[in-house]
């Protein structure tokens, strides 16, 4: 094959490198992407792949490393300068503006005259022709997280991408959506468009992707066509290591009820928020419930209600261990045995600019911590000490910094605060989100511990995988209800994925489903 | 772009320090300038300015007298802006912390009680706690800007002064000037020296200083004002009481201002005026954050911007300079102590060229 | 007598409602980017204080405007570079804005405070102005009069109607995102910024050129503030700034109605000047009432500090 006849990739990136003050993000990465090629990119959280795609797209400038176009060599400076190369990239955490419509949206990312009319009729045009129906004049807080990728998508159609990136684009959607988006990427990749899909989820990269090129720390650890490897093939070049295997074991039966949601029925304050109707729910000492759905279906408004973020009008719509707690604010149930770790670690589960002494402080003071209103800090430390020991926190000590801590190392922090307390009741939200495997599966044994202990535990996931791994019952949330409890070998991904699209047996919201995924 | 601003991994506490002591010194150099370009002499107006001040124990006692009310309005406010509580009255607070402890020197005008000065001070305090629940309430209950409320009461304030002084509480012997009575000796605060000016309420200020210090960095309480101030969500998720925080925060520094109040009109003023307040509401601002919002570092701002009160007099008086000054001078040591501070939690890197 | 009073009433809440209106349209701008500029008080007295003394030196009206404008916008730019750049806590720095900007305004403007202008000449617009009670309520007034009214429409125009207007909301709303879109989030703020300055300090110089034609310390009065809360009441909408301005305005005026509406009320003069403040406690209150209202219009990013990624 002579130098004719090879075909010029589409894009090609030589020796990249980024690096920030506490992290090399990208190490000398080469990347080839050819035309209509689906490429993934794999890797695990903190592996580098979002870096990357933020210095293709011209987010952020790369420190060394040289990127050729369609064998020109260029330099990126702006989004607006990719997406006239035929860059679109769409946001693993979307870029739209909730107050405008999604014609609004749109236009703001397309260069030249305003024209509301003729952007949505171009907008309706796209939308039929690759299967992603959307209504232009609609408000973008009033869409579903599945509809708010859409727009995402539809932006860069609009111009007429020759390489698409999307980031982490099925963490959001139910099993049934991701089908439907490989469809659509399938049909792009046909006509020409190279796709550059990032993502730590192997079974979709085989399912869907050409090849696939793998980072690990910042470096590049091999490239593949992941048609030919195996799940275990490819874990092992994505983490160096076989992917961890957790042994389920079994729920104890008959467990007192430590957790009674009854009839909970609350209407948001936020404008921008869900209803609960009529939630019933219960949690058993002994036993780990999940509850499964789509961002944006109520999860938000029921971990307030359960953790007392948000008080209720009926007081005994939430019980725990007996006790009505309706009316109760989170330091009051804490008191009663609840422990919660929340979605948000920086700002809502740790405050940033603390230390980790202090950070203690801010749940487990109960421990021994104060007296006559007074702090005793030593006490908080050695506490601190034991849950760095314990949890295998990597950090400089318990002075530092709670912003100093990796995304995964702070998780165990908090998770090990919370267990360290002795819960009665255990909630968690997004227990393993944006943490590396290896702290993922830390935490998803601790809470298996914790269940084998009597604790009763209660998760609040999007990732299926994780709940179909350490549930031992599972209930979905679409539209603010409760779909009936399953257990959890008695059920799949499939069924379970049809839930989440609010289509369970006598859902009251089945009829109701446009705006659910 | 050639040069940017990196987040540092963790902030330097060298630039913690530092940052105060280079605003002071730009704000020397600018004040030099200032001098220069209305084409008085620079060294001779900064003598005139900051040392003439300090130059004998009358005048030290006279920077500890004007820094006085500062430290006390200062230390309220600083515990309120830790918790993101913005209490922008005092200067209300300190008017109404006035004119209730004058009410009750004027209502005993002939009491020789031990009780009446204690009285004062607790009147004080209370006027000003009562100003300052105004905001707090309409905060807490009506989710009103307390940065705005707090304010729209220090005008009102000022014309409850106006108000009382040419009417109710004008002195019918005053020859119709706008003032009240003089306070008699016992409703006075003793002096600390003779000769001088400076009065018992330096301790009061010292006191609330180390009172402040305890609950800031060793109570339950001002960690959880502390966790409020820095991250909202986290103190809602701990359980802490946000209604409390703004209370606290709010009364705080309404008492204190009001004590500080208190303490100009039963002090060297001796009556109550149109004018007793030369803007210490606004000045303990800046002191509290020109101070770290520490009770250490209040003491010492404290003293530097009393500094600058007393350095514009002196310059209207030798260098016919409109006393205004010192608020210029407040001003810009502000804005450069929020400049500099830039630096604690960023630094300047030069990005490397492309290729 | 009375359509007289009424029309002399309107006039004056007319001419009060003014300069609130232009500080007003100038902040809700910088808001509505995401900027909470808390100096519109400094900004308004020294454009009071530079366009006074222009126009006491040149007796160019037009030069004076354009000095209270410019020092305004000069102003506004130390703000701009600590918040912005130097992403200083942005409440702290419009305190500083408004501290610094009263006191400058008063050294400088102690030489002129003796010195008094010649009052300005009102515009007519014909036929308008045969209106009965309102022709000469609304149409013969001072040409930054009409100025205000214009610049409502053009900035209801630009925020609504505009592509940039609309980039500048986006901004305000999520800086990340359009930030990762490619808008020049600083650049834009920076813009945002120098117009509310600008803005300000035309409402200064027409207090000290139009209103009352002398300069003294603090004739400000809290309007830079009541200005603020002029945006918070109009949940950010242009045109209910000019209601609430106006509004304020009959506050403000109120000693004049009571005084002409002939009632014999002992009431001291200080009770009646505290009106436009409390109103706007009053105002404040019953807008913020309503938590979910203020969230669904106020921009979500107003008050945050923002760094770029790069």
């Amino acid at each position: 094959m002579n130098a004719a006849t090879t075909p010029t990739p589409r894009l090609a990136i030589k020796g990249m490198r980024k690096v920030y003050p506490a992290v090399i993000a990208n190490d000398g990465v080469d990347l080839t992407v050819m035309p209509g090629e689906i490429h993934a990119v794999v890797g695990e959280n903190g592996a580098g792949k979002s870096t990357l795609m933020k210095a293709i797209y011209g987010v952020i400038r790369p420190d060394e490393g040289e990127i050729r176009w369609e064998g020109e060599h260029v330099n990126i400076t702006s989004p607006g300068q990719a997406r006239e190369l035929g860059i679109g990239m769409v946001f693993q955490h979307f870029s739209l503006f909730e107050t405008l419509t999604v014609a609004q949206n749109v236009a703001l990312a397309l260069p030249g005259k305003f024209d509301l009319a003729g952007l949505s009729r171009r907008i309706i045009e796209v939308s039929e022709r690759y299967g992603l129906p959307i209504d232009p004049r609609r408000l973008v807080h009033a869409l579903s997280v599945g509809e708010r990728q859409r727009v995402e998508i539809i932006r860069c159609l609009l111009q007429n991408p020759r390489l698409l990136i999307l980031d982490e684009p099925t963490s959001v959607l139910t099993p049934q959506a991701v089908r439907k988006l490989f469809e659509t990427l399938r049909k792009l990749a046909s006509e020409g468009c190279s796709i550059l899909y990032i993502s730590h989820k192997l079974d979709e990269i085989q399912e869907l992707c050409h090849t696939a090129t793998i980072l690990r720390a910042g470096k590049v650890t091999g490239t593949c066509s992941p048609a030919q490897e195996t799940p275990k093939t490819l874990a092992r070049m994505m983490i160096g290591e076989d992917l961890p295997v957790i042994h389920h074991g079994e729920p104890a039966e008959g467990g007192e009820v430590r957790l009674r949601i009854d009839g909970l029925t609350q209407a948001t304050g936020d404008p921008f928020g869900v209803n609960l109707r009529d939630i019933h729910l219960e949690v058993r000492s002994g036993e780990i419930v999940g509850i499964a759905g789509v961002s944006g279906n109520g999860q938000q408004e029921l971990l307030k209600a359960i953790s007392g973020e948000e008080t209720l009008h009926d007081r005994r719509a939430v019980q725990m261990c007996g006790v009505p707690v309706g009316r109760l604010n989170p330091a009051r149930r804490r008191s009663l045995g609840m422990c919660f770790v929340p979605e948000e670690r920086l700002g809502r589960g740790a405050v940033p600019r603390l230390s980790l002494t202090e950070n203690i402080l801010l749940t487990a003071y109960r421990k021994g911590m104060l007296v006559s209103g007074m702090i005793r800090f030593g006490a908080a430390r050695r506490f601190a000490e034991e849950c760095i020991r314990r949890f295998d926190v990597k950090c400089g000590g318990p002075g530092s910094e709670a912003k100093s801590l990796s995304g995964g190392n702070l998780q165990k922090f908090i998770v090990g605060r919370e267990i360290m307390q002795d819960p009665k009741l255990l909630v968690l939200a997004q227990p393993t989100w944006g943490v590396d495997v290896g702290a993922a599966s830390f935490i998803r044994r601790s809470l298996l511990d914790l269940r084998n202990a009597g604790t009763a535990v209660l998760v609040i996931s999007e990732e299926l995988d994780e709940l179909f791994e350490i549930c031992d019952r599972l209930v979905v949330i679409a539209k603010g209800t409760l779909s009936p409890t399953k257990v959890t070998s008695e059920t799949g991904v499939e069924e379970i994925g049809i839930w989440m699209s609010g289509m369970w047996p006598d859902s009251v919201v089945a009829g109701d489903t446009t705006h659910v995924a | 772009m050639w040069l940017k601003f990196e987040q540092r991994t963790e902030p330097s506490p060298l630039m913690s320090y530092l940052s105060p002591a280079i605003a002071v010194g730009l704000m020397l150099v600018s004040g030099m300038a200032l001098f220069y370009v209305l084409g008085r002499n620079p060294f001779a107006g900064f003598k005139i300015f900051f040392l003439n001040p300090v130059k004998d124990w009358y005048g030290v006692s006279e920077l500890l007298l004007k820094a006085t009310p500062l430290m006390l309005c200062a230390v309220g406010l600083s515990v309120g802006f830790r918790a993101n509580v913005w209490n922008i009255g005092a200067e209300g607070q300190f008017l109404m912390g006035a004119l209730a402890a004058g009410g009750v020197a004027l209502h005993f005008p002939d009491s020789t009680s031990p009780f009446l000065l204690p009285g004062m001070v607790l009147a004080g305090a209370l006027g000003g706690m009562a100003w300052a629940a105004i905001p707090a309430w309409l905060r807490t209950r009506f989710n009103a800007n307390e940065i705005l409320t707090s304010l729209m009461l220090v005008y009102v304030a000022q014309l409850v002064v106006s108000w009382l002084v040419h009417g109710p509480w004008k002195d019918p012997e005053g020859f119709n000037f706008p003032q009240t009575q003089m306070f008699q000796a016992k409703a006075l605060l003793p002096v600390l020296v003779e000769g001088n000016r400076v009065n018992v309420a330096l301790f009061i200020g010292m006191g609330a200083l180390l009172i402040a210090w305890v609950f800031m960095n060793r109570s339950f309480l001002g960690f959880q004002m502390k966790v409020a101030g820095q991250a909202e969500n986290a103190g809602r998720y701990a359980g802490f009481s946000s209604k409390r925080t703004i209370w606290l925060g709010m009364l705080a520094g309404g008492a204190l201002a009001g004590i500080a109040g208190m303490s100009e009109v039963a002090g060297p003023v001796g009556q109550i005026t149109e004018h007793i307040s030369p803007g210490y509401g606004f000045a303990a601002m800046i002191v509290a954050f020109v101070g770290r919002l520490t009770p250490i570092g209040i003491f010492f701002s404290s003293l530097l911007l009393a500094l600058l009160y007393v350095g514009g007099e002196q310059v209207q008086q030798h260098m016919q300079l409109p006393s205004a000054i010192s608020n210029v001078f407040q001003g810009m040591l502000l804005f450069f102590l929020l400049a500099s501070d830039v630096f604690i939690n960023f630094r300047l890197r030069r990005l490397a060229r492309r290729q | 007598m009375g359509l007289e009073l009424l029309t002399s009433i309107l006039f004056a809440t007319v001419m009060a409602g003014t300069p609130l209106i232009i500080a007003g349209l100038g902040e809700l701008v910088t808001e509505k980017a995401g900027v909470l500029n808390l100096g519109v008080e400094g900004m308004m007295s020294v454009g009071a204080v530079a366009a006074f003394a222009v126009a006491f030196f040149t007796h160019n009206y037009f030069l004076a405007i354009l000095a209270g404008m410019g020092a305004g916008m000069a102003i506004s730019m130390l703000f701009a570079v600590a918040a912005l750049t130097l992403m200083a806590n942005q409440v702290a720095c419009g305190l500083a804005l408004s501290i610094f900007g009263v006191g400058l305004a008063a050294f400088v403007g102690k030489p002129l405070e003796s010195m008094s202008l010649k009052a300005g000449t009102p515009i007519a617009i014909p036929l308008l102005e045969k209106i009965p009670v309102l022709g000469p309520a609304l149409f013969q007034q001072q040409s930054l009069v009409y100025f205000s009214w214009v610049l409502l429409a053009a900035v209801a125009w630009f925020l609504y109607r505009s592509k940039p207007g609309l980039v500048l909301r986006a901004v305000g709303e999520a800086p990340v995102a359009a930030h990762a879109i490619g808008y020049p989030v600083v650049r834009i703020r920076y813009l945002a910024v120098l117009f509310g300055g600008a803005m300000a300090g035309v409402a200064g110089a027409f207090m000290v050129v139009f209103y009352t034609p002398l300069w003294v310390e603090g004739m400000i009065a809290g309007r830079g503030w009541i200005s603020i809360a002029l945006v918070v009441f109009a949940t950010w909408r242009p045109l209910r700034v000019l209601v609430g301005a106006y509004l304020f305005g009959g506050c403000m005026i109120a000693q004049m109605f009571v005084q002409a509406s002939g009632v014999e009320l002992n009431v001291p003069s200080q009770w009646l000047s505290s009106l436009p403040y409390l109103a706007t406690i009053l105002v404040l209150v019953l807008i913020s009432r309503n938590r979910s209202n203020i969230r669904l219009n106020s921009p979500a990013s107003l008050g945050q500090p923002f760094l770029p990624d790069v």
